[in-house]
């Protein structure tokens, strides 16, 4: 069904997409702005340079084992010392930041996926709001990373289960988010509007619905990754995270938990690199709100 | 109150049966043969055999659920593989240490976090407020396992100030068991302190620019009676409301932390069964926890009912 578009409609639109541009603009630049948020927005991109230049940058290999320079102390060969193996911990501590960011943003994506679309289903389909709802507060019952532990536990120690336990215990809460805002949003002028002129069910979801509940959302992704990175961390120290040898940050400060007494470097660098990138994100988090929705931020930090 | 108390209970119900589910699905995602990774590699099929009929694991799923339910209702949850016990009985015993780590850690992030938080905002944009609030971002960055060990190394290792870990019964020696319970409701507290250190001060600077501060200060009242009498009382009021959800955060960070310092509560117990495969034990723990968290909001809502007549009237 082909339409005519006469030069009037043209020029709309165009002034639309300029209109749209511009408040991208004015977005980007009021973020640039925020000092918090670009305090965070460096010391984060810092960490994902690392992660994803790691071959590069690490100077040691972080596996190789060396005899002559046992749990030697930070020096100027190895900056953050050697651990029981001779591993380097400075190569160990740059490739872990990648398995944890790695498993950080697949749990932010998929998170993102489930809880959106649970999120959307219970807003907008009236009668599976209930019986969803509860199953969401059933999961968020367990407490903190409990249901993390227990579920990795379960499936067995390997990336991957970590990723699925931790969305697992990270959806409800981004899906209640998503389906406070379909809520509020579902009932404005104009969604009615849209309804009212004929528009599907598609196009009210993603087009006027979604585009509209996305700054919460990504506020809470936000926070989601500084969770993850941190569950990640504590999944690995507990055994049930990604095996050894490959370094994880949290298996790194496992081993070093045994060594508190001769070489506490092994633990301590690695938690100031969980540290470095969670409170990058927690920077970069309260940025996105301020600027996005003030109101919300004395109750974010409810958690 | 009676309306508002039943009507509480009543929504915990459909919470407490998805919890039971889950409880009860764990076992049942484990990959492969539950019953090798019981008994360990070189066990004969024989015995495969004999735990799976003891277990019931030889039944069809659907008939295992009813069991389970069948036991759940009579407060039945098995027996450890392991420790030659119940399940209730083993998570009970050992619930206390959790729970009063828990409450102390609680307590200090409640108390430290609001002092940091009254410190900022009466002192707003001066180099306290920066520096309370650079201490409350630092807790709700660093992860709390690795904070302990920090503690651990700089309090026990370094000064040889307090014990590494272990428990003492209160019963036995209450200094020692203040001893053995201070790092551990330190490092369990650090992040929720700057959870609580963050709200309190937006919420103090929300309060103090308020109308009725200004009469106070008008009337010529002393600054520390506006503040503590007039201002905190309502900035409090969002903290009462979050108490229920850190209680949460608490216990499930407890579960870490009481591993990293040896004391013998709920946490550890699961920990260890994670490593032995009890799946009895991770089940029924995971399950009395997740309960214990719901009855535990249970009573913080009724406690902000009894603060705010608005909330036990109803929506």
């Amino acid at each position: 069904m082909a339409v005519e578009i006469d030069s009037e409609t043209l020029s709309l639109r165009r002034e639309i997409a300029r209109a749209r541009r511009r408040g991208w603009m004015l977005f980007l630049r009021r973020l640039g702005a925020h000092r918090s948020f670009r305090v965070g927005f460096a010391l984060f991109s810092l960490i994902v340079l690392l992660a994803v230049f790691a071959d590069l940058i690490a100077p040691y290999d972080p596996n190789k084992n060396d005899y002559r320079s046992l749990l030697a102390a930070p020096s100027m060969q190895h900056w953050f010392g050697t651990d029981g193996f001779g591993r380097d911990i400075l190569s160990r501590v740059i490739h872990g930041t990648r398995v944890s960011l790695g498993i950080g943003i697949s749990v932010v994506v998929m998170t993102g996926v489930f809880g959106v679309f649970l999120g959307m289903l219970a807003g907008y389909v009236r009668w599976l709001d209930n019986a969803l709802m509860r199953i969401m507060d059933g999961l968020m019952a367990f407490p903190g990373v409990l249901l993390a532990i227990a579920l990795a536990a379960a499936l067995g120690p390997s990336a991957l289960n970590a990723v699925i336990a931790l969305t697992i215990t990270f959806t409800p809460r981004t899906a209640r988010v998503v389906r406070s805002s379909v809520l509020v949003i579902r009932e404005l002028p104009y969604v009615e509007a849209a309804m009212a002129v004929g528009a599907g069910h598609a196009r009210i979801i993603f087009r006027y619905i979604l585009a509209n509940a996305l700054s919460p959302l990504i506020v809470q992704l936000t926070f989601v990754f500084a969770v993850s990175i941190l569950a990640e961390a504590i999944l690995s120290f507990l055994g049930v995270g990604p095996p050894p040898p490959a370094p994880s940050l949290g298996n790194i400060i496992a081993e070093g938990r045994n060594y508190l007494q001769d070489a506490s470097w092994i633990a301590f660098f690695p938690g100031m690199a969980i540290a470095a990138a969670v409170l990058g994100l927690n920077l970069m988090g309260d940025g996105l709100r301020d600027i996005t929705d003030p109101r919300l931020s004395a109750k974010r930090d409810a958690g | 109150m009676i309306g508002f108390l039943a009507r509480r209970l009543l929504s915990a119900l459909p919470v407490l049966f998805v919890v039971s589910l889950v409880s009860f699905i764990i076992i049942a995602i484990v990959p492969g043969d539950v019953t090798a990774e019981i008994a360990g590699s070189d066990s004969t099929e024989a015995q495969r055999m004999e735990i799976r009929e003891r277990l019931g694991l030889d039944r069809p799923m659907v008939e295992q659920a009813v069991r389970w339910y069948g036991r759940l209702l009579q407060g039945d949850l098995g027996d450890s593989y392991l420790l030659n016990m119940s399940v209730t009985d083993a998570v009970l015993e050992r619930l206390p240490v959790t729970l009063s780590l828990a409450a102390i850690a609680l307590v200090l992030a409640v108390v430290l976090g609001v002092l940091l938080g009254i410190v900022a905002a009466i002192r707003h944009d001066s180099w306290l407020d920066q520096g309370s609030m650079s201490l409350a971002l630092f807790g709700l960055s660093v992860p709390d396992f690795w904070f302990a060990l920090i503690l651990i190394s700089v309090f026990s290792v370094g000064l040889g100030w307090l014990p590494t870990g272990g428990y003492v019964p209160a019963s036995e020696s209450f200094l020692g068991w203040a001893r053995s319970m201070t790092l551990p409701a330190l490092a369990l507290a650090i992040t929720q302190m700057g959870v609580v250190a963050r709200m309190t001060r937006s919420a103090m600077l929300d309060v103090m620019s308020q109308d009725y501060i200004r009469t106070a200060r008008a009337k010529g009242l002393r600054r520390h009676s506006i503040i503590f009498k007039h201002a905190l009382r309502n900035a409090l009021v969002p903290i009462v409301t979050v108490i229920g959800v850190m209680t949460g955060v608490l216990l499930g960070g407890a579960v870490v932390i009481e591993s990293v310092f040896s004391l013998p509560g709920v946490g550890r117990l699961i920990i260890g069964a994670i490593q032995r495969r009890d799946y009895p034990i991770i089940q029924g723990g995971l399950l009395i926890t997740a309960a214990t968290f719901v009855f535990v909001n249970i009573l913080v809502d009724l406690a902000y009912g009894w603060l705010d007549p608005r909330v036990r009237d109803g929506r």
